[in-house]
């Protein structure tokens, strides 16, 4: 059966690394995003790894007008329909501070925005009985802290939406995975200070392909961070309101 | 951009220093950190010595996209930072791959071409850069132009081994060649001594031929080793399986001289004395190493110098006689020495290939090497042959005008492309290959 992939987010160096395990199992791509020419670049470049089709698609977060006519030009896709999110954005905390409205953003990128396009996708899963959605969130939405608790609780918004989202799809045979990250070496990361056990993207997609597999529910990327995040996780407040990690 | 501060090394680990480095993730992103400050551009940093290293780089490892691909005629167009690991999974099995691979499939697409680099056909196949159709090359500007052997044959001759002194390799189109087949047949002969080794090689037909030298072994049995001769014979393309890795350095006495010793009689002794014949998937045969990955951390924190040079046919014997003795008499000696022919293929100015032989060996970053590395450097001089850029890391740089004889035009179409020397990397100051300022 045929399969297709909704790519949320698709420029981004996890999104690249997924897309390309998507493109060797011959799968039918849609990638989403803002800047064309790159997404074009790496449409291409599935194509040339073995997609079945590989599509540029113009996305932004903030701008859910445009969503109902990307999802039509979804679902004309037959067989089994699949999303991943990748999106999101981590403006400097400073930058935040500054000037409050900058929050807003953040929270359209890497939650409402996605979770409208979601929404407006779950229909069509619970329709056909089937598909798989990924959403990316963060192991900073586990726990608030003082370096970038704005993005932190955007992800921590998604990840209590997906968890609802799993719930109302499991009735119908569609599964929702949610994927906590922890350092990944992406631009995101790309020399900020206290990066360690960074991970690969091309790690992180094969954690995410095996995922997809198995019907993981909740993941961390790499594995570890469950058992970070649960030590963090459980620091009383008292000892955490005090700490900057 | 972003710029991250962090420690900048090339394969061997002996030469390291510290660097700004941008990796644009996206095409708009390059231009961008080259409008910022233009720098030189580096990839997998699988050279081993500063040819890699410059104050300020560009990591071009994120734009590792295939382009386009003809697949009637198999040109290829990829971005740079494509790997020729890549490629070769990539479209091995539609038929296709490169048609000359170095050592280590890890190397970028741009590195193989900044670096001219040959493969175990060399002399059939000729260097990297001759199947280089063209490539688009960003200017200290950040202006790009696409540039080939016949629009702008200068220009393109300069930027072919040109060690990226010329400007930014983005993508390339490359004529891959027909893979028959996802299997070689090899066939693995001992060869006694230095003598055995050349004879067997002037007399080889093979496709690809690489030799493997003991360089423990020392008077009757100096030179001796093992000869791999490799011809495809039928199969299916298998994909490698998972790499493992040397999780860290390993302690100094890992490559001393009695267990280099020790190993060197166990490689030697696993070829049964009549030789032996057997089926190698692709990836086994042209990049050995490629399963471990940092398989350089065997070498200890202090890291490694590599010696690679040509030497033409003429002196060969009496020159190689001279360097495999310094390099037992030296103790010194590592696991990792290869003996091969070149053919006369040579893509670029500074292209390092010649018709002769080429000697490439590991040395232990102690003291000592210093001295040795100056008899060695000494003797390819003498020779008249030439020291490999990508792997040299101890040159004298009185010797590069005299063994790189095109030197001159180089020179000039350099100071033409990039007159600020922006480009320039550490290996490039160190041998002062743009000339004094």
């Amino acid at each position: 059966m045929s399969e297709t992939w909704i790519i949320l987010g698709a420029t981004s160096a996890m999104a690249r690394a997924f897309a390309r395990k998507c493109a060797e199992n011959r799968a039918d791509l849609l990638l989403l995003g803002r800047d064309m020419p790159e997404l074009k670049r790496i449409a291409q470049d599935c194509s040339l790894r073995g997609a079945s089709s590989a599509e540029a698609v113009a996305f932004d977060a903030r701008n859910p007008a445009k969503f109902a006519k990307i999802i039509e030009q979804a679902t004309a896709h037959s067989g089994s329909l699949n999303t991943a999110v990748f999106v999101g954005s981590m403006p400097e905390q400073a930058d935040i501070d500054a000037d409050p409205t900058v929050l807003d953003g953040v929270v359209q990128d890497s939650f409402t925005g996605p979770a409208q396009f979601l929404h407006r996708l779950a229909p069509y899963l619970e329709e056909r009985e089937g598909g798989t959605i990924i959403g990316v969130g963060s192991v900073a939405g586990d726990r608030g802290r003082v370096g970038n608790y704005v993005y932190g609780a955007a992800k921590a918004g998604f990840h209590t939406y997906l968890s609802g989202l799993r719930n109302r799809l499991a009735r119908k045979g569609a599964h929702v995975i949610t994927v906590k990250p922890g350092f990944v070496d992406t631009g995101m990361t790309w020399g900020i200070e206290g990066m360690f056990l960074v991970a690969s993207p091309e790690d992180v997609a094969t954690s995410l392909m095996k995922a997809v597999q198995k019907k993981r529910n909740v993941i961390y990327a790499p594995w570890f961070w469950r058992y970070i995040m649960l030590i963090i996780r459980h620091i009383p407040e008292f000892v955490f309101k005090k700490l900057s990690i | 951009m972003r710029w991250k501060t962090d420690d900048l090394s090339g394969w061997g680990g002996a030469l390291t220093r510290e660097a700004a480095l941008a990796r644009p993730e996206r095409h708009a992103a390059l231009a961008e950190a080259m409008a910022e400050s233009p720098c030189p551009a580096i990839g997998m940093r699988r050279s081993y010595g500063d040819a890699p290293l410059a104050e300020k780089a560009i990591d071009m490892t994120r734009l590792d996209r295939f382009i386009g691909f003809d697949a009637e005629t198999g040109l290829l167009e990829a971005e740079a930072g494509v790997t020729i690991a890549d490629i070769l999974n990539t479209f091995a099995p539609k038929g296709w791959m490169p048609a000359v691979m170095p050592g280590s499939g890890f190397v970028t697409l741009g590195g193989a071409i900044a670096n001219d680099v040959h493969g175990k056909n060399h002399h059939l196949a000729g260097s990297f850069g001759q199947h280089v159709e063209s490539l688009v090359l960003m200017g200290p500007d950040g202006s790009s132009q696409r540039i080939s052997l016949k629009a702008k044959p200068k220009l393109f001759r300069a930027t072919i081994g040109g060690l990226g002194q010329t400007g930014v390799i983005l993508s390339a189109r490359l004529n891959l060649a027909k893979c028959p087949a996802g299997r070689l047949a090899v066939q693995e002969r001992r060869m006694d001594d230095l003598d055995a080794f050349l004879e067997a090689f002037a007399s080889s037909r093979a496709d690809y031929q690489v030799g493997w030298l003991d360089m423990t072994a020392k008077d009757i049995n100096l030179g001796r080793g093992i000869l791999e001769e490799a011809h495809f014979s039928s199969g299916p393309f298998e994909p490698p399986r998972k790499a493992r890795s040397v999780p860290f350095n390993a302690p100094g006495f890992a490559m001393s001289k009695p267990l280099v010793a020790a190993f060197n009689w166990l490689y030697l002794k696993r070829i049964p004395e009549g030789g032996r014949d057997r089926e190698r998937a692709l990836h086994k045969f042209f990049f050995p190493l490629d399963n471990i990955l940092h398989w350089n951390r065997l070498y200890g924190k202090r890291g490694f110098h590599q010696f690679q040079c040509v030497l033409p046919e003429g002196e060969a014997r009496a020159t190689l006689t001279l360097m495999l003795e310094a390099v037992v008499a030296s103790g010194l000696a590592s696991p990792l020495s290869v003996l091969k022919r070149l053919g006369h293929g040579r893509g670029g100015m500074m292209s390092f290939p010649m018709d002769g032989y080429t000697l490439a060996l590991d040395i232990v970053n102690r003291p000592v090497a210093k001295a040795l590395l100056a008899r060695l450097n000494a003797l390819a001089h003498n020779a008249g042959g030439r020291v490999y850029f990508a792997k040299d890391s101890s040159l004298d740089a009185t010797y590069v005008p005299d063994m790189y004889a095109e030197l001159e035009d180089f020179r000039a179409e350099v100071a033409k492309a990039d007159p600020a020397r922006a480009f320039e990397t550490d290996l490039v100051k160190r041998l002062q290959i743009r000339g004094q300022k």
